[in-house]
């Protein structure tokens, strides 16, 4: 339990920056830093069975039946890393609490800060590789709107896009790679699979699964050929670099490579893979740093550079150096964030993070120039400091290492050394020492406690565990290493290992290192005039052709007119059914057909001859509306002789609803279609509307003529209808019980629909084109004299209180016998809308203060009360329940929740259906209809008005 | 009656891809009313036909008609209402806008 919820606090504490931002930055800070830190507490809690060698595991079901299990696990792997993520998270919310600038949404960044630490804490708490994908797509996600945050800066866009891509593709291949391996152990969980090992690598699956896993994990961690997304991520605010490059994002691949280590590695194709790929990122990333001028550029490449140094180790294969890469990984992660908070004060001093404008900075900001040299001479290696300690032992395992000769590998790894000491030297020298320059893009000073408390609070980790290594970190390290190596480890950390190989070599380094800087300039111009590959300009040249292509291909299908899409995709289907008809075999149906009635087929030709003229006199619009209305008619009757009298009653209320509408709008558009198409394009058309017809009445007639292949669950509806649901309208008990959920999603989309037309009109309704042809509009056809005939009026006010009645009745009777929510909502529009033509709008709007919105809202509210309700009795959502009631001096009568369900469904289909009426009334208005005061124009009394 | 009945869906699928193959915004939403009459027969009378067999449940019934398909039409038949309500709604304002109603705006008739 605790470990799920420690993961799960970050992504809560998301949640809080959003409502405090208004408390101010200190309060919204102090909540987020609140979930953090109390992960951290009861992370720490959990620490001591962990440091003596239990793996605490909380386990939940989330999707049995695929294997995807909410399990999580703590093991000195993963609270080495946790601890790392909120830890340095902690420091990282105190630090951009200061950093960013008071026109940046603090508030948004510390979400997409918070939603970046629970996708990480996730990822190294996962037991389930499955729930581990899906916080590694996560990190993926969150760290792209952190990297693009200043959306403004188009090198913050191109960033994101380029790490999102890069880590995104990484990522499916990764999905496949586990996939893979979690088919060959049998099971998903980390627990099972890293007991598998033998198993593993003994399938034919291995490599394939090596392969696609190590390609997911290189493209997160920046590997070689993969490392040029990493700098470009700088774009960031200084934070998220702080965060991403230090702890987080980019060490998930190494953790994932850690993780699995005891599965994966040992075999030569790991070894190869692996210490290869680590090996050139380490060298190119150490080069490329040290001819680099912005600050955080140097430091990007130096990550890019130590993260292969960590990998190369993981890809050795041995115990001692994949403790060495653990060790590293701890101290990188303590001296590279301070590094890059350090950057970030500079170039808030300064203003400008080019070295080539700093120098003497160590006289105007001593605070900041401390941390920087000891971090920086961490970073190079240089005793007592941990990066001395790690680096000593990873000399260690690379002097005994054969690749290809017996020293090639400790001659690289010594000339990637000299070069990371030459770069780390430089950062002090050309930033920091010299005399106090008088042309700084603004005069620097150290910033306030707030900003440097963090690093300094890292600088001094740094230091503590160069002194006292077995203190401060040999604990964690064994316990870290136990878990990557699957054998209890036993780390002997000193600074002293006697005059070895290593020491030389690393004497050389630093010496080398030295001279390296001391003659940058020379080496800088050599280097300067080599050509080197560009990995943006090749990724900008893929990104460029996969966008063409995708962008020919969609030209090619849908070039934005919709009668061609559309007879692209009838013509497909057409031929798709027709394929599928000649290759298929078939025999006449089994069914006996319906016997003829001669009613029904006089009503069946009225439908046909509407129909066809439709098709011939389409072009007449006001014609063809009352075609359609007739066919929406007979259609219901249809309905009423096949048994279904809801859907007669629902089909000629929406028929009347809907031509209403039409009407209305018809009273804006031109009022007849003019003849365009040429005879072949409306022969090309006719093809393909009749070949569609043929096809859908075969299809149709064939259904017809069969038995249904297996049983439907409708015996089951009918069944249950009464003794579930209490009603004996199976439809009805349909619509609001069995697939309640349907019609609740159903009824928000009205709801919505409507809605979005009232949005529509208001926009219509603002300054702009519309707005002016509406007030520039002039009828087109005569106005009739009498607008509001007495007749009209008496009888619609004479039925307004009948056509209620029926809809309550309707209402009422719904849940035993036909009608309904639906249907009685729409009764009761038709009612209303009578009015609105009997009297006009003015009137009736002034006499029916009903907010359409808001009987929307409340329809909604009303349903999801009554499914909300099931949940007091402890039953799930929308779970319905009907007793029988006696209330003198009624009879015995049936209470539904369903009822009030229905009740929801009547209250938004009114709402929705008179919010669309009303809005389209409302353009009339505005197009100059006059807005009458009275309900008759002549009144009775002899007096025109 | 199959026969007829099938033949009725395939002339109002017909109607409806013909209408909503036209240029001009008003035949395409009555194209779109007519292939929603279409498809909600055709999923009505995925149930079989049924002559005074109403869902409605009673001791003295001889049998019923299938209530799913009618359930799920009903609901389909309100929906598209409302989807036609805001095509009308967006025909309109393209009209009331840039002064025409064509579907496609550069039309290569």
């Amino acid at each position: 339990m605790t470990l799920a919820l420690i993961a799960m606090l970050p992504f809560l504490g998301a949640l809080l920056p959003g409502l405090t931002l208004r408390a101010g930055r200190g309060v919204c800070a102090s909540v987020a830093a609140a979930f953090t830190g109390l992960a951290l507490l009861l992370l720490g809690l959990q620490a001591p069975a962990v440091l003596r060698g239990e793996v605490v595991q909380s386990r939940f079901d989330w999707l049995p039946q695929i294997g995807l299990s909410a399990n999580f696990m703590l093991d000195g792997l993963g609270l080495l890393f946790a601890g790392l993520i909120l830890g340095i998270g902690l420091l990282i919310i105190l630090y951009a609490r200061f950093y960013l600038l008071a026109s940046d949404p603090f508030g948004r960044f510390l979400t997409f800060l918070m939603l970046f630490q629970g996708a990480m804490v996730g990822i190294v708490l996962s037991d389930n590789i499955l729930l581990l994908l899906v916080f590694w797509e996560l990190t993926s996600l969150s760290s792209f709107l952190l990297i693009g945050f200043w959306g403004h800066l188009a090198e913050g866009r191109q960033g994101a896009r380029m790490a999102l891509a890069v880590t995104g593709c990484g990522g499916l291949a990764m999905i496949a790679g586990l996939l893979i391996l979690g088919q060959i152990a049998g099971s998903y969980d980390l627990s099972v699979i890293l007991t598998q090992g033998e198993a593993i690598r003994a399938s034919d699956w291995y490599l394939p699964a090596l392969v696609l896993i190590l390609l997911g994990c290189f493209a997160k961690s920046a590997q070689f050929p993969f490392h040029f997304w990493l700098p470009h991520a700088m774009a960031a605010p200084t934070p998220v670099s702080a965060y991403l490059h230090s702890a987080t994002m980019v060490k998930a691949g190494i953790f994932l490579m850690a993780r699995l280590w005891p599965v994966l590695a040992g075999t030569p194709e790991w070894f190869w893979t692996v210490t290869t790929a680590g090996l050139v990122t380490l060298l190119i990333g150490a080069k490329t740093a040290l001819f680099k001028d912005d600050l955080k550029a140097i430091l990007a490449y130096s990550t890019v550079s130590h993260l292969g140094l960590i990998t190369m180790l993981l890809g050795l294969g041995t115990k001692a150096a994949a403790t060495v890469a653990v060790f590293h990984i701890f101290n990188h992660a303590t001296f590279k964030a301070a590094l890059f908070m350090a950057a970030g004060i500079v170039d808030h001093a300064a203003h400008t993070r080019d070295i080539r404008r700093l120098g003497g900075l160590r006289h105007l900001m001593p605070i900041t120039a401390t941390i920087v040299a000891i971090a920086a001479l961490s970073m190079a290696g240089i005793p007592p400091l941990n990066g001395f300690l790690s680096k000593e032992m990873m000399l260690e395992e690379v002097v005994h290492t054969p690749y290809l000769t017996p020293w090639l590998l400790a001659a690289l790894v010594t000339v990637a050394s000299m070069t990371s000491v030459a770069y780390c030297f430089r950062l002090i020298a050309h930033g920091f020492l010299g005399p106090a320059r008088h042309d700084y893009p603004h005069h620097p000073h150290d910033p306030g406690f707030g900003m440097w408390a963090a690093p300094a609070l890292l600088a001094a980790l740094v230091v503590l565990i160069g002194l006292m290594p077995m203190t401060f970190a040999g604990w964690l390290v064994d316990a870290a290493a136990g878990a990557v190596t699957g054998q209890p480890v036993s780390v002997k950390i000193t600074h002293w290992h006697g005059l070895t190989v290593a020491i030389g070599l690393s004497v050389v380094a630093v010496a080398g290192g030295a001279l390296a800087l001391r003659l940058h300039a020379p080496i800088r111009r050599m280097w300067e005039a080599v050509p080197k590959p560009d990995g943006k300009a090749t990724f900008d040249a893929l990104t460029n052709e996969l966008t063409a292509l995708a962008r020919r291909l969609t030209t090619f299908g849908h070039n934005g007119s919709l009668s061609s899409a559309i007879a692209i995709g009838v013509a497909t289907i057409i031929a798709l059914g027709a394929y599928a008809f000649a290759t298929g075999t078939h025999s006449a149906g089994t069914r006996i057909a319906t016997p003829m009635n001669p009613v029904a087929l006089a009503v069946w030709a009225a439908v046909m001859l509407a129909t066809l003229a439709t098709l011939a006199l389409h072009r007449q619009r006001l014609l063809s509306l009352v075609l359609v209305g007739v066919i929406g008619l007979l259609i219901s009757l249809g309905f009423v002789w096949l048994s279904a009298p809801d859907l007669a009653l629902t089909q000629i209320t929406v028929e009347v609803v809907t031509i209403v509408l039409m009407l209305l709008a018809l009273n804006f558009l031109p009022k007849t279609t003019p003849r365009e198409s040429s005879q072949a394009r409306r022969l090309r058309d006719a093809v393909i509307a009749g070949a569609a017809g043929i096809g859908t009445a075969a299809l149709a007639y064939a259904m017809m003529m069969r038995d249904f292949s297996f049983p439907t669950i409708s015996a089951f509806h009918l069944a249950q209808s009464k003794p579930g649901a209490g009603g004996t309208n199976a439809v009805n008990t349909i619509i609001v019980d069995f697939r309640g959920y349907d019609t609740f999603g159903e009824i928000i989309v009205l709801g919505i629909a409507a809605l979005l037309i009232y949005a529509l009109v208001e926009s219509l309704l603002s300054p702009g084109p519309a707005n002016d042809r509406l007030l520039a509009w002039r009828p087109d056809q005569p106005r009739a004299g009498d607008r509001h005939p007495m007749m009209l009026v008496v009888a619609t006010r004479l039925m307004l209180p009948l056509a209620m009645m029926v809809g309550v009745y309707l209402y009422l009777r719904g849940h035993n016998l036909p009608g309904g929510g639906f249907v009685a909502g729409l009764v009761f529009s038709i009612a209303l809308v009578m009015q609105y033509m009997a009297s006009g709008y003015g009137w009736t709007a002034a006499r029916l203060r009903v907010d359409y919105h808001a009987l929307i809202g409340l329809g909604v509210l009303v349903a999801a009360a009554t499914g909300i309700g099931a949940w007091l009795v402890g039953l799930p959502f929308l779970t319905s329940g009907y007793d029988y009631v006696d209330i003198w001096p009624l009879e015995e009568f049936e209470l539904a929740t369903a009822a009030l369900f229905d009740l929801g469904v009547f209250l938004t289909v009114l709402g929705a259906v008179m919010l669309a009426l009303a809005s389209l009334s409302r353009l009339s208005v505005r197009a100059g209809q006059t807005v009458n005061t009275r309900a008759y124009d002549i009144e009775p009394d002899g007096e025109a008005k | 009656m199959e026969p007829l009945i099938a033949a009725t869906i395939g002339l109002l699928t017909t109607a409806g891809i013909y209408l909503m193959l036209r240029a001009r915004t008003f035949p395409v939403i009555l194209g779109l009313t007519f292939l929603s009459y279409a498809v909600n027969i055709f999923i009505f009378v995925s149930g079989r036909l049924a002559v005074n067999l109403p869902a409605i449940i009673d001791k003295a019934a001889t049998g019923y008609t299938d209530p799913l398909p009618q359930a799920l039409v009903l609901t389909a038949i309100v929906i598209s209402f409302g989807m036609t309500a805001v095509l009308v709604l967006m025909s309109l304002g393209a009209w009331l806008t840039t002064g025409h109603d064509r579907v496609d705006l550069e039309d290569s008739q």
